[in-house]
């Protein structure tokens, strides 16, 4: 148990939408966790997809790069459709 | 006996081996190795435990003299339960606990196979419900096995004493007898033959993948749990598992 591999959980809901990451799971290896994850994560009928990736190999963002990462955005308003005037024809869209 | 008591008799061995099977994974519960494994292992059990009473309430309506599926389950005595000798058997390790269950739910899924063409509309229904999740059941312990008997020198000394254990009670999975051969002639119960071919073949597959050596099949000795004469682990499992409904007959929340 204490070399079990910690997984990232990750369920689609619906088909067509994207896979979300739900939470995590401990398995000695893949086919276990997804078979650990359906247990603990979709016992109510809540995805029909799973992805279970080793924790260790996902790369983060580190919380100290938050300013230069994050903040640029923050000002940039042309970035978003509601910055531009509609001229009158178009109408609604 | 006629075919209306052989049904029903086939239908409590179906149930009640769900259910001592189902009781005894959750005697797991707030002890597994593992958050996860916990979860899983009463999963399995709660699927047991409801496929029982599918077949309880089934059994209720052809046996008609009052009892209810809760009575069925709670209110009979050891020597009127008809489950296999393999799954009254204690827990022990994880080992023997994946053991037991590999080797129930071989048997239990081809059983579930076959009887979803059975001639009797209301068997092949349920079958067909319970066939979904014991084909995961099967899946998931059968992996178990291999990881644990290919596992390190310690597993795989634990999965060997574990099969030497439990396989004395296997002869009873793919022995049919009288009942089990008159129903199969009616084409409600499945081909007791096909069965056992086919119960062997997916053992012998799963322990060669496991390092297992297939054993060579047991003596025709340990054949009495379908008639109601059990080891001495059954009494102390219904002992507990009965006991709300013997302190407290009909006692409902």
């Amino acid at each position: 148990m204490s070399e079990w591999t910690l997984f990232e959980v990750f369920v689609r809901s619906k088909h067509g939408l994207n896979h979300k990451h739900v939470g995590s799971v401990h398995a000695a290896d893949a086919q276990m966790a997804i078979e650990n994850a359906r247990d603990l994560y979709t016992r109510r009928n809540e995805g029909v997809s799973l992805w279970v990736v080793p924790s260790a190999l996902i790369t983060a963002s580190s919380p100290d790069e938050k300013e230069p990462l994050f903040d640029p955005s923050q000002d940039k308003v042309y970035r978003h459709a509601s910055f531009y005037e509609l001229p009158a024809e178009v109408g609604h869209m | 006996m006629n075919p209306q008591n052989d049904l029903s008799e086939y239908l409590l061995r179906l149930a009640d081996s769900a259910l001592v099977q189902g009781q005894r994974l959750c005697e797991w519960c707030g002890r597994a190795p593992a958050l996860e494994e916990e979860m899983a292992l009463m999963n399995v059990g709660l699927d047991l435990v409801g496929q029982a009473r599918n077949w309880y309430e089934y059994a209720a309506e052809l046996l008609a003299d009052g009892r209810d599926a809760d009575r069925l389950a709670y209110r009979r005595d050891e020597r009127a339960y008809r489950n296999l000798l393999l799954v009254e058997q204690p827990n022990g390790d994880y080992a023997v606990t994946m053991t037991k269950q590999f080797l129930y739910d071989a048997w239990h899924f081809h059983t579930l196979a076959a009887l979803t063409g059975s001639a009797d509309a209301r068997v092949a229904g349920i079958a067909a419900k319970a066939l979904k999740e014991v084909t995961y059941h099967l899946r998931r312990s059968a992996e178990w096995v291999q990881r644990l008997g290919d596992g390190t020198e310690e597993s795989h000394r634990r999965m060997v004493a574990a099969v030497r254990e439990l396989w004395r009670f296997t002869v009873e999975l793919v022995h049919a007898d009288q009942v089990e051969e008159r129903l199969h002639r009616t084409g409600i119960a499945p081909n007791p033959e096909e069965l056992a071919t086919a119960w062997r073949a997916k053992v012998a597959d799963v322990f060669a993948s496991a390092s297992l050596a297939m054993p060579e099949p047991a003596s025709h000795f340990y054949l009495s749990g379908k008639r109601g004469l059990h080891t001495e682990h059954l009494g102390l499992l219904l002992a507990e598992m009965q006991f709300l409904q013997r302190a407290y007959p009909d006692a409902t929340w």
